[in-house]
């Protein structure tokens, strides 16, 4: 979504989908995987809203829609285009907001050419490196940035194919913010141009007619028919129309391409910023959005501000002039950056030093958690933290997790019990099968005991970007502590162990601010400090109210600037607990959220382009003639005081930069993106490819998959044959993961209980009464499921809740997977990430789970050696090797 | 037990035909107390599993948690919480937890138990070390890299940000970088 709209994160806020008056709910089984949210879908039900459902399986959240729409997993950009398509041949479009508020009217280059035209993939391909050369997707009359594309090219040939900057997750830095781009664009506002983006969008997605839908996802017409009348019926001046996705869209190798196809299609309609619109992705941790916030990623920094790249950002002022773009609030990303710089290093950081810019490690291509995994099994990195986090039977390909462990020379882990991360030297599936020798595995282990969240302080960021503090109940027992207390004294320890040390790969860790006050018996860092110190301080030493203050020339500090406000006037505002019945439906005052507290981004589009409601029944924040400010029922989401009528001056740079009619304002044109010009490694709009593993051929071009996927040439990680080649009826059916309501995740944080044991006591397979039959398989029996990664046993559920779809004619199963197992805890059963292999999105390096082909036979799997003996036979039978599955 | 007293009788002739008051009472269900009012102290807490992000009250008293469940004043979950959140009581206060440093030394077959600060101790050299013997100042081409790509870390993505803020921060100042959360998982 950062790259369509600015920022990556929700569009809107849970309670604000009663206001819908249709929710599309796809890539997401919300009524059991976030079911306490739901309770907003049924109010907006019970207000007359229509409810769509569109899955593989038939849940509980189809069970409660009005409509549902099984799907062949994998072809959610099908299904979605060929909306867009409606969209566009029935003229549903909402004309007034898509020539304001996105870039339909802005031309393109001539250069650029459509996947129509290159049989399925873009202008720019360079097919040696897997990689796209995007210079020639940009807007006419635009400066190329040499800097992020040409030069990073030439290391790439120097380092012969290696790591690219593109492949360091690019995309992901636009969690916050736009691409850098310059120069002013040319307009058609009639959107006749053919080069327009109006008319190349509608071109690209003109294949997608229904009857095409039916083919690729297996949906009948008129069922996919019914699902565009309702969408666009809801849709316009006086209604809106709300999607809700999870991981169902995003793990796959075209995984943001599906979100970008939604983001397209809610711009058209005119729903994005409005109240009861927008895009609500649903995010499956607790705070998971805080740590891409505040990450734990290798390829950014605090607020989404890039890591600086070997090639490109020799110095801070080469880091800035290559990522920032001049005009909208990224134009302020030196002030972001100084200021991170000044609170890490402190008085160290002096505007001499380039404020140790230069303290930074720097990337070499991507370091993401997969390629790690193949650095421990080569051996070159040694030592692993794993923190809260159960990698063993949790990541894809969980058996090259285990024996990435297995080279290391030292593991921490740090959990509630001993789950399978920290155990899988003594019990792992390898020692049963005799592949490993628990005594000739020379990796040291530590366990470190964790704290809950009833034993420490700290804040939370939900899925709608908004921070909520929890208060201690009391300290920790025993050995446990919290992370907090684990890395400060972690910290602590090194810097003493360093002091005095005049070597300068010491300098940074005894040149950071580190003196955390400490409280209680076991000295316990103050999370309140440190969340002042992510706010951050004026020169007086005050709390920072808004990112606003930020300074460029060192006299402001911020730890995440996106989060500058959350300690305002030296208050917790994530601790505000005021009752949602003691003010309005939006509830500033309950938590707070990034930016600056608003709820609903974009809001500005919520009003016309002269401030006013589009329609009263839909109003959220208006100008106030009067009083010359924005107001209404959100806060703006849009400099306060800029009037509707404000146009740039001449030359105007970042904020200033922004009309008074532009709702996207971390956009460097302010606008909402249907094309992409910069900004994604593949291309610059969704296009539909088959995963990795597919039994079918993709219908629509000769190019079969995403032409710059992330594939990886293991012994441990074979493909699957390509649909209709030799060998590819040996794995003939469509796998899908999913979670259930009573287990979280890999399990850490529930096996181990036993409420939620009893209520889910082993692991499952969902199958349907015809694949039952055609493969001899018996509801409460077992099953064996096997890829050529590896093989897997579960008890059969045979329920029509899984339907087998005609797809090119053919009927198509569904393998139904839960994803929570280990062979740890109370409730137990095999890892359905043993099947899964690695093939990565391109731009967030997130793995293909969600889709892939298997095959399922009655009985148990094999113990010891035959284990692997099986999967070997299976690539035997389809001629598997290292070169299956890699074709671009 | 006289017949009369039997709850589905009660409940089938009662007034409480829906058997969620009078009918469902015994002398034992009478005597009895909600934890809730007999606690010291209300904790304000946030559920720690999805991010629905349900807001929970946490009863304490004599410094244990007795109790947890949702608070009815969040815009967001009004007060609910689903399994998962409910049993978050268990999560924090049973048996599965563990308290202990567990060590297991290289080829070694069974953990031992370690104090922590002697393990803190232990795992500080190791980072040390690693670090060292790893470090990169500089790839063949002569770019600045300033890094170690001999030390990597996973999580996140269930801690509070403060947490992710000091081991973004510590990794940075020691130059590791393959430093990853569930956001990819
Ligand atoms: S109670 Fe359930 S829905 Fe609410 S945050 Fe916890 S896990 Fe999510």
């Amino acid at each position: 979504m950062g790259t369509s709209f600015g920022r990556g994160g929700a569009t809107t806020f849970q309670q604000d989908l009663q206001n819908s008056d249709c929710i599309v709910i796809e890539g997401s089984n919300m009524a059991e995987c976030h079911p306490v949210g739901f309770q907003w879908v049924m109010e907006a039900k019970a207000r007359g809203a229509t409810v769509i459902h569109v899955d593989p399986r038939y849940t509980r959240t189809s069970a409660l829609a009005d409509v549902h729409v099984p799907l062949r997993a994998g072809t959610d950009i099908a299904f979605l285009g060929g909306i867009i398509n409606y969209v566009f041949e029935h003229e549903k479009y909402f004309r007034e907001y898509l020539v304001s508020y996105t870039n339909a009217t802005t031309i393109i280059n001539d250069r650029y050419l459509d996947t129509e035209d290159l049989d399925g993939v873009f202008s720019g391909l360079d097919r040696e490196n897997r990689t796209y050369d995007f210079h020639t997707w940009q807007y006419e009359g635009m400066e190329v940035q040499a800097a992020s594309g040409q030069r990073d090219e030439q290391y790439q040939d120097r380092a012969g194919g290696g790591g690219t900057v593109r492949h360091a997750a690019r995309g992901e830095s636009h969690g916050s913010g736009g691409a850098a781009i310059s120069g002013d664009p040319e307009h058609d506002p009639e959107m006749l141009h053919t080069r327009c983006v109006f008319q190349v969008v509608k071109r690209h997605f003109a294949r997608y007619t229904p009857a095409v839908v039916e083919e690729i996802c297996g949906v009948p017409q008129d069922l996919f028919l019914k699902v565009c009348e309702a969408v666009t019926s809801n849709s316009g001046r006086d209604r809106t129309t709300a999607f809700v996705y999870a991981v169902g869209w995003t793990q796959h190798t075209v995984g943001v391409q599906y979100i970008r196809t939604a983001a397209i299609l809610q711009l058209l309609l005119g729903n994005i910023g409005r109240p009861g619109g927008g895009i609500m992705a649903l995010r499956g941790h607790a705070s998971i959005q805080g740590s891409t916030d505040i990450p734990t990623l290798f390829n950014l920094l605090p607020g989404y501000i890039p890591m600086p790249h070997a090639h490109e950002h020799e110095s801070l002022d080469a880091f800035i002039e290559a990522d920032a773009p001049d005009k909208g609030y990224w134009g302020n990303m030196r002030a972001y950056t100084v200021s991170l710089l000044k609170a890490w290093w402190g008085a160290s950081a002096t505007d001499e030093n380039d404020f140790c810019f230069d303290y930074l490690p720097r990337l070499t291509g991507s370091h993401s958690t997969y390629e790690t995994v193949l650095a421990q099994m080569d051996g070159s990195c040694k030592g692993y933290f794993i923190v809260g986090e159960n990698p063993a039977v949790g990541s894809a390909n969980a058996r090259m997790q285990r024996l990435g462990m297995a080279k290391l020379d030292w593991l921490v882990v740090r959990d509630f019990s001993l789950i399978e991360s920290a155990t899988w030297w003594k019990d792992g599936p390898e020692i049963e099968s005799g592949e490993l020798r628990t005594e000739d595995i020379p990796t040291e282990v530590f366990f470190f005991p964790a704290a809950a969240h009833t034993e420490k302080n700290g804040s939370f960021t939900n899925t709608q970007r908004m921070l909520q503090w929890h208060f201690m109940a009391h300290e920790p027992e025993g050995a446990a502590r919290s992370d907090l207390w684990f890395y400060y004294h972690l910290g602590r320890i090194i810097r003493q162990k360093l002091a005095g040390s005049a070597d300068p790969m010491d300098r940074p860790v005894l040149d950071l601010t580190w003196d955390y006050p400490t409280e209680g018996s076991i000295e316990e860092p103050s999370a309140e400090a440190v969340l002042a110190e992510i706010n951050g301080w004026d020169p007086e030493g005050r709390p920072l109210a808004s990112y606003q203050q930020l300074k460029d020339d060192g006299s402001t500090s911020c730890g995440c600037w996106i989060y500058c406000g959350v300690y305002a006037d030296g208050v917790n505002q994530a601790a505000r607990r005021k009752p949602w019945h003691e003010q309005n439906w939006v509830a500033n005052e309950w938590g707070w959220a990034w930016p600056a507290n608003r709820r609903i981004l974009y809001n500005r589009a919520s009003a016309d382009p002269d401030g006013k409601p589009w329609s009263e029944r839909k109003a959220l924040v208006w100008w106030d003639e009067e009083k010359a400010e924005w107001a209404g029922h959100d806060i703006a989401d849009f400099s306060s005081t800029k009037p509707p009528g404000y146009r740039p001056p001449e030359g105007a740079t970042a904020e200033d930069a922004i009309s008074g009619t532009d709702p996207f304002v971390m956009q460097p044109d302010g606008k909402g993106w249907l094309f992409v010009p910069s900004g994604l490694t593949d291309g610059p709009l969704p296009t539909h490819y088959e995963p990795q593993d597919s039994p079918f051929r993709n219908p629509l071009y000769r190019q079969q998959r995403n032409p710059v996927r992330q594939v990886f040439k293991r012994k441990e990680n074979r493909y699957h044959p390509d649909p209709e080649s030799p060998g590819s009826d040996v794995f003939p059916y469509v796998v899908t993961t999913y979670r259930l309501t009573e287990h979280h995740t890999a399990g850490g944080m529930t096996r181990w209980l036993p409420y939620l044991s009893e209520l889910q006591p082993e692991f499952f397979c969902e199958v349907s009464p015809e694949l039952a039959a055609e493969r001899g398989l018996e509801h409460m029996g077992w099953a064996t499921v096997v890829t050529a990664r590896n093989v897997i046993e579960a008890r059969v559920m045979v329920t029509e809740r899984m339907t087998p779809l005609t797809v090119q004619g053919r009927t198509v199963h569904q393998i139904g997977l839960p994803y929570h197992w280990g062979p740890n805890g109370y409730s137990t059963g095999d890892a359905a990430n043993e099947l899964v292999g690695l093939s990565l999105d391109p731009n967030v390096h997130i793995q293909e789970a969600k889709a892939f082909t298997a095959d399922i036979r009655p009985g148990r799997r094999p113990r010891g050696p035959g284990r692997g003996a099986l999967v070997e036979e299976y690539q035997r039978r389809a001629g598997i090797g290292e070169e299956t599955g890699m074709a671009i | 037990m006289a017949l009369d007293r039997w709850p589905v009788l009660r409940q089938l002739r009662g007034e409480d035909r829906l058997g969620r008051g009078a009918a469902v009472k015994s002398e034992r269900s009478e005597g009895l107390t909600p934890r809730t009012s007999s606690a010291d102290e209300v904790v304000k807490s946030i559920c720690p599993y999805c991010a629905v992000g349900c807001a929970q009250n946490v009863y304490v008293k004599d410094g244990r948690v007795v109790h947890i469940e949702g608070d009815p004043d969040s815009p967001v979950s009004r007060g609910r919480l689903c399994p998962k959140g409910s049993a978050s009581l268990q999560l924090t206060t049973g048996e599965a937890r563990l308290h202990k440093v567990l060590y297991r030394r290289p080829h070694g077959t069974d953990w031992e138990e370690l104090e922590l600060d002697r393990a803190m101790d232990m795992v500080a050299d190791r980072v040390l070390k690693t670090r060292s013997e790893t470090f990169e100042w500089e790839d063949g081409e002569g770019a600045r890299l300033r890094r170690t790509l001999g030390i990597a870390s996973l999580g996140g993505a269930t801690l509070d940000n403060e947490e992710n803020y000091l081991m973004k921060k510590l990794y940075t100042a020691l130059g590791a970088i393959q430093i990853e959360n569930q956001a990819r998982i």
